[in-house]
């Protein structure tokens, strides 16, 4: 009878969580492989606009970037909700545009620095003004090559 | 005295929390690319001298402080603005002066719109206001309407949508000869509707 008295145990064997690692493993490999480094915090709010004629901006080392949007919630007391630039990891000024694609440029190895692409990352609510002024600043530092960044989308979910 | 001579097995069960460490860490410090956009050029600082262009050969797009599109002096829609700007473009007008005919154009050949696509210029202004979704969505649609009939002449002459070509002339997976030949026929093909684009500097448009 002592034989099978262990049976009526009832317990359930526990699951092996032996191969538990492997599985959080290949998460982590795929998020390492899909995603790249944040490389600046936003300080600005940073809606893209939509568009479908869209090309992929390859090849991270040869782009510099340009971020316009009014400033999130936590600065809008400092510096009020008018579209701000934003390089780096601080707020900036139109005339400071020049001086800092320049420092940039001369941070890239001296092979790219002609083929350097400038990313406008402007939220979508920003006004013309501010971009044209940006943009005059990149023709003075003859950094012509531009890529407005967007999101595929229907352009026409911009207009909300 | 017992003596076991086998290795004692390690541990495994806290490998999980140390990969649960990592893969949240990635996943905070780690943001999804998004950078895809609208490649332009800006034209250079240097003075250009004045280029005599006929006012048939321009079509004339303002974007005013409230968003509106005025095309040739009409206000429109941003949703006719593609069609508009196919039709501008693949005019062919010259046809009716027998000089330099555009033989690939299929428009309606009218003689108060553009001449030949090699001298249909777009010029795009826009206010100070005008908010830049907008103005990406105008971008958008030329780009479009540039698309639209560079992929029927590639279609034509190549049997391959031009958009595909230049997909497949940045894929670095293509080799070096495929892509020699496809830069020729890009090229061939930006050469029968060139973008010419010119953005006028933002004003105040009263």
């Amino acid at each position: 009878m002592a034989k099978f008295a262990k049976k009526k145990d009832g317990d359930l064997p526990a699951v092996s969580t032996a191969s538990l690692p492997d599985i959080v493993f290949m998460l982590l490999f795929f998020f390492m492989t899909v995603t790249t480094m944040k490389d600046s915090s936003l300080l600005v709010e940073n809606t893209l606009p939509n568009a479908t004629e869209i090309k992929k901006l390859e090849k991270k080392d040869r782009v510099i970037y340009i971020y316009v949007g009014k400033p999130t919630q936590e600065y809008q007391k400092v510096f009020g909700t008018e579209p701000k630039i934003q390089l780096n990891d601080k707020f900036a000024n139109v005339d400071e545009v020049g001086s800092y694609i320049l420092a940039e440029r001369a941070k890239k190895p001296q092979e790219l620095q002609n083929v350097l692409t400038t990313a406008l990352k402007v939220d979508k609510n920003a006004n013309m003004g501010l971009i044209a002024d940006i943009k005059q600043q990149l023709r003075e530092v003859n950094a012509l090559k531009v890529n407005y960044t967007t999101y595929e989308g229907n352009a026409f979910n911009n207009l909300q | 005295m017992a003596r076991n001579n086998e290795i004692p097995e390690v541990n495994a069960g806290s490998m999980a929390d140390i990969a649960f460490l990592l893969l949240i860490f990635f996943l905070v410090t780690a943001t999804i690319q998004t950078d895809m956009g609208l490649n332009r050029k800006l034209p250079s600082k240097e003075p250009t001298p004045p280029i005599l262009v006929n006012e048939r050969n321009i079509l004339r797009i303002v974007l005013n402080k409230n968003d509106q599109l005025m095309v040739e002096s009409e206000i429109m829609g941003i949703d006719e603005l593609r069609a508009t700007a196919i039709s501008f473009l693949d005019n062919g007008g010259a046809a009716q002066r027998a000089q330099e005919p555009c033989n690939y154009c299929k428009g309606t050949n009218d003689p108060a719109s553009s001449d030949n696509p090699s001298r249909a210029i777009i010029s795009l202004s826009s206010d100070r206001e005008a908010t830049y979704g907008t103005y990406v969505m105008v971008q958008n649609e030329l780009t479009a309407a540039y698309n639209t009939l560079r992929n029927r002449e590639a279609q034509r002459l190549f049997h391959q949508d031009f958009v595909e070509m230049e997909r497949q002339y940045f894929d670095p997976q293509t080799d070096k000869a495929a892509k020699k030949k496809l830069m020729e026929n890009i090229l061939a093909i930006r050469e029968l509707f060139p973008m010419q684009l010119s953005e006028a500097e933002t004003k105040q448009i009263q």
